[in-house]
């Protein structure tokens, strides 16, 4: 039976009280909150912190507040499940609804929580396994030992990003607001994450994840489309994030980032310059699509065959654009 | 309790931080199919260990013990949740549904009296797990469509039945909720007629 290391835990009421736990003990404590990811991890391994900090009961880290009109808040340790039955990420951020909808099963939404999913630890075949499995390759460079399996050459961890959640809070242009002992900070949810899967946020080991802020939803249509094996369960092995504002006819903004091909979510810079000042028409969708499949460069770590999931990045790009579609067309894409 | 084990009585909001050391065991009251338990468990005990191993209740089983297969889920706060990825901690004060507590006295749950009689349960490991998941789908949506049920269940894997039996059984227990005396349509029974 695999069972949780020991740990100290501790269930703090407050904010503050969660961080000055977490500035005193150091390293070695984690914060948690649905488990979700946290657990298997730590019953193969992955992580053994000596103290845990249990969320739940922190009122102020769930919720959802705002509108569509001021933008949202949206409380980091709010339960998946009531995310996806907000009636204001469902009609207003419909790629963000998406996004959530897709993540893993009914039954896992109903505990982990959006935080957890936007922190969600990088992935990889040679790294998620049981401690047996790991000690029988000698590990690797992201857990208890220095090669990596992928690209023995490599001197950077290639554990990818899986989140659902997170290349379209880049794209929706989300801001992070991370609380620690030593004060606020908030920053662009594009740069919480770095290419590195071993060191994959810029978050401090002493932050905690406090709010998610999304911008006023006015003019943006947005989009997720995730490709997996199977319809549940699964983390992507592709996932792309469309976001567009439309002034007319004419695209005004457009952002595009790919999930699960890098160690973090990646922009598609060139694609979305191509459609700025054009009309989202059959043409411009495939020449974005054309621009933005040569940013994904998988490596053989996760499911399906690696040039079958480059190519299918053109196409996912292509639904995801086709799904946004021009303003007015039927989709329920936003406003 | 052991001296370094700081627990507050009572729960709410004005409940300052509660901690556990990891060696000493925790007392515990679980709510557990509508009745009081007191368990003194490993603060890193989760519930499926606690129900089966000091509860006795071992009607969960033990699947991948990830999150990977649904096998362990139980109800929480009436929400379909896995036992496997549960801190026992966290669970104090809530009410526990497993798939003893289905049952109404001495009457199976409708689903179980339906799942026995159309064979949606062959090995029967996953049976437990999807009898809460649909037990929580007839809680909230009392005819659901056949695209209701496949997606309630999508977070419980069975290896034996191919999975139609079991949306049909579910379908026939959510008729009987309403009907005692509905029955199992033609084409479940006799299969489709070309």
């Amino acid at each position: 039976m695999m069972r949780l290391p020991r740990f100290r835990y501790h269930a703090p009421a407050t904010l503050g009280e969660a961080a000055a736990i977490l500035q005193g003990e150091g390293s070695q404590a984690m914060v948690v909150a649905g488990g979700t990811d946290l657990y298997p991890n730590m019953k193969r391994r992955h992580q053994t912190p000596k103290t845990l900090i249990g969320l739940r009961k922190i009122d102020a880290l769930r919720g959802v507040k705002g509108s569509p009109a001021r933008g949202l808040w949206i409380g980091p340790a709010t339960i998946l499940t009531d995310l996806e039955e907000s009636a204001l990420v469902r009609e207003h951020y419909p790629g963000l609804y998406e996004a959530i909808h897709s993540i893993s099963t009914p039954i896992l939404r109903n505990m982990g929580t959006i935080g957890g999913n936007i922190c969600l630890d990088t992935r990889c075949n040679y790294y998620n396994q049981n401690y047996e499995w790991r000690r029988a390759i000698n590990f690797c460079m992201k857990c208890d030992g220095d090669t990596c399996w992928v690209a023995p050459g490599s001197d950077v961890c290639l554990a990818v990003s899986s989140s659902d959640t997170a290349p379209i809070l880049c794209a929706f242009g989300a801001r992070i607001q991370l609380v620690s002992k030593k004060g606020t900070r908030t920053i662009e949810a594009k740069d919480l994450y770095r290419r590195d899967g071993i060191d994959y946020l810029t978050k401090r080991s002493d932050e905690i994840l406090a709010g998610i802020t999304l911008p006023p939803a006015a003019r943006w249509r947005s989009s997720y489309r995730k490709l997996r094996r199977r319809e549940a369960f699964d983390f992507p092995v592709l996932g792309v994030a469309a976001c567009v504002r439309f002034d007319g006819e004419i695209v005004a903004e457009a952002r595009l980032w790919l999930g699960a091909v890098s160690m973090a979510p990646v922009e598609a810079a060139e694609a979305q310059a191509a459609l700025v000042g054009r009309r989202l028409t059959e043409e411009t969708i495939e020449e974005a699509a054309r621009l933005a499949y040569p940013l994904a460069k998988p490596v053989d770590n996760t499911d399906f065959g690696l040039r079958w999931r480059k190519e299918m990045t053109r196409h996912f790009v292509r639904e995801a654009l086709l799904e946004v579609g021009p303003p007015g067309s039927p989709s329920g894409r936003g406003n | 309790m052991p001296q370094n084990v700081k627990r507050r009585r009572g729960r709410g909001r004005d409940s300052a931080a509660a901690s556990h050391s990891s060696r000493s065991k925790v007392h515990l009251r679980l709510r557990v199919n509508g009745e009081e338990q007191e368990v003194a468990c490993a603060p890193h005990s989760t519930l499926l260990e606690v129900l089966r191993e000091d509860l006795r209740l071992t009607g969960t089983k033990h699947g991948c013990e990830l999150g990977e297969c649904g096998t362990c889920t139980v109800l929480l706060d009436g929400r379909p949740q896995l036992s496997c990825l549960l801190l026992t901690l966290e669970c104090e004060g809530r009410p526990i549904v497993t798939v003893e507590g289905l049952a109404e006295g001495p009457r199976p749950h409708p689903l179980q009296i339906a799942f026995a009689e159309l064979g949606a349960a062959q090995c029967g490991y996953c049976t437990p797990g999807i009898l809460c998941a649909a037990r929580s789908l007839l809680d909230a949506r009392p005819s659901p469509t056949r695209q209701e049920i496949r997606e309630a269940l999508s977070g419980n894997l069975c290896r034996c039945t191919g999975y139609l039996k079991i949306f049909e059984a579910v379908e026939l227990a959510a008729r009987r909720m309403k009907d005692p005396a509905a029955q199992p349509s033609e084409e479940t029974l006799h299969g489709r007629r070309l």
